[in-house]
């Protein structure tokens, strides 16, 4: 079996050089190993992975240094933590819909929060579903 | 029959904007290999008269003047946003052909109980939402006529919003239309067939799809009278399988700068073999004959020309690396001729066969080297292409591809994902 894809689900082997004696038991319940794409990642095509630089979304669990797993599938929610394009550069904040605009919350050190009103443009690139940091 | 066809719009450009966004409403041209001449141009660097295919030493001028920004193609990035897109559009009907990089066909077939355009519609949506990437959708009764209905969705000649489809012009209107479209739009119909059929009065879609196909099967060959057919809507070419494996397996490129000595080109081929055959492996194929070639630069007339292939048989099929290099090789050395500047080498990869099917030759002991590629490709999955190759590809590769401006790979290297301050 050749590799195919990057993405491999991983086949357990189950091998058990038993010829003689009495066949392991657990053959009949053989089940594919946990995969952390499957947890992490629900629709494939539209998953990108971003680095974070910063320390302004410590209160939300996003450290500098993180992998973010991006979502695109689905328009941003109020309140969900996204990737926005300010300035055609990439941040990551909090949206959150105000009465006049949109605020872009920080919760942490470093930059404030962004008030981005109806005028202005302001492009979602995806919603975050996951930061992975080492403990 | 019913087709959609679906394309990227200025993809490579299209899948650059995704990633650096400050490249939106810029005029963007994007490089071929070694960074010779335009292949993909945003609108704006199409309205300012950038032409498709144009050299980059004839534009710098001009992009200079209007910030023009010309980056190398980056075909790891294009890949996996190809694979992306084919794999959303996928969804949308029971048979797809991928037929480039940035365009496949649809099998539209038992969509008459709901509306075709919704469903276009819902595929830019979901491919512009998913990816960021903007496509337009031709639909129509033959595969010529969807790929001319997705032109007149581009071009915006017919149909809305980056659809159309043929099936709801009346057939005036569709009269109409295709006078207005030159005959060299036509999918098969290249500069050298529209200048003939020219010279024929036949200058217009319309004049070719009322031309008779018996006369013009006469004069030009059978494709031409399908064209006609397709043409008014009997379709001759259905969808291919995309499971289908290839017949041949080209890797060639042209040299970064122009290579005289047999020892770059031995690494030049070597490397192409390697990546020939790490593909033969991956749609489980063997190669029977390995055709390696070379040649000067064509458009340097005034230097010596030497271009000249050799065709090797192998002793049994097979799909290893080294033994594939070694023939190759040995042909290369029997081409080779000193005092040349060449500018471009490649590799054929030919008869193939599946894997499953290897007939062992009597006086020929192969080695069976399957855990050893399947190790190579294995690595170099994980790793990069060219982690580990074999030792006849080289080391530093002078002759190798000029990529002076490629961007970032964004989806396929951990080191360079795109990053995002906070």
């Amino acid at each position: 079996m050749r590799p195919r894809h990057r993405n491999l689900p991983r086949y357990p082997l189950l091998s058990v050089p038993v010829p003689a004696g009495f066949p392991s038991p657990a053959t009949d319940f053989t089940e594919d190993s946990l995969n952390l794409d499957e947890h992490l990642i629900e629709h494939e095509e539209a998953t990108f992975f971003v680095r974070v630089t910063g320390h302004s979304m410590t209160g939300f669990g996003i450290h500098d240094g993180d992998l973010l797993v991006v979502d695109r599938s689905c328009p941003p929610v109020d309140r969900q933590i996204v990737v926005a394009v300010i300035d055609g550069a990439f941040t990551v904040k909090q949206l959150c819909r105000i009465p006049d605009g949109v605020l872009l919350r920080s919760h942490g050190s470093g930059h404030g929060d962004i008030l981005v009103s109806e005028e202005q443009q302001l492009t979602v690139w995806g919603v975050v579903r996951w930061a992975i940091h080492r403990v | 029959m019913s087709f959609a066809l679906i394309d990227g719009n200025n993809f490579y450009v299209s899948c650059e904007r995704v990633f650096d966004p400050r490249l939106e409403g810029r005029p963007v041209i994007i490089l071929s290999n070694n960074d010779g001449c335009a292949v993909s141009r945003s609108n704006e660097a199409k309205a300012l008269g950038v032409r498709m295919g144009a050299p980059w030493f004839q534009l710098r001028d001009l992009a200079h003047k209007h910030g023009i920004v010309a980056l190398s193609s980056n075909y790891a990035l294009y890949g996996d946003m190809s694979r992306r897109m084919m794999s959303i559009l996928a969804q949308y009907a029971p048979d797809q052909e991928i037929y480039s990089i940035d365009e496949c066909f649809l099998g539209m077939d038992g969509f008459g109980h709901f509306d075709r355009v919704v469903h276009a519609r819902q595929m830019r949506r979901q491919v512009m939402q998913w990816i960021g990437i903007p496509v337009c959708v031709g639909i129509a009764d033959t595969k010529t006529l969807s790929k001319l209905a997705n032109h007149c969705a581009k071009k915006g000649l017919a149909g809305t919003d980056g659809v159309c489809d043929f099936g709801q012009l009346s057939e005036g209107d569709r009269n109409h239309l295709f006078s207005q479209i030159e005959v060299g739009e036509i999918w098969g119909v290249g500069p050298q067939l529209t200048r003939q059929l020219s010279a024929r009065g036949i200058g217009t879609v319309e004049a070719l799809r009322t031309a008779d196909p018996k006369v013009l099967r006469r004069e030009f060959s059978v494709t031409m009278e399908r064209i006609i057919a397709e043409l008014n809507g009997e379709s001759c070419v259905d969808l291919e399988d995309v499971a289908s494996a290839r017949q041949q397996i080209l890797s060639s490129r042209s040299f970064g700068t122009y290579v005289s000595d047999l020892a770059s080109l031995e690494e030049a081929v070597a490397s192409y073999v390697g990546i020939a055959a790490a593909k033969l492996r991956h749609q489980g194929s063997i190669a029977g004959r390995v055709q390696v070639f070379i040649r000067t630069s064509p458009f340097r007339q005034d230097l010596p020309q030497h271009a000249q292939a050799v065709t090797i048989p192998l002793p049994t099929p097979s799909d290893d690396t080294l033994l594939l290099t070694r023939a190759a090789l040995w042909g290369l050395q029997r081409i080779y001729r000193q005092g040349y500047e060449y500018q471009k080498a490649g590799v054929m990869l030919m008869n193939l066969s599946p894997a499953g099917v290897r007939q062992p030759d009597l006086f020929y002991a192969a080695r069976n080297s399957d855990a050893l590629m399947t190790v190579v490709d294995r690595i170099n999955a994980t790793w990069g292409r060219g982690t580990l190759r074999s030792a006849a590809e080289g080391v530093t590769k002078a002759w190798g591809m000029k990529r002076e401006r490629m961007s970032q790979r964004w989806t396929t290297r951990w080191e360079e994902v795109p990053c995002a301050e906070c």
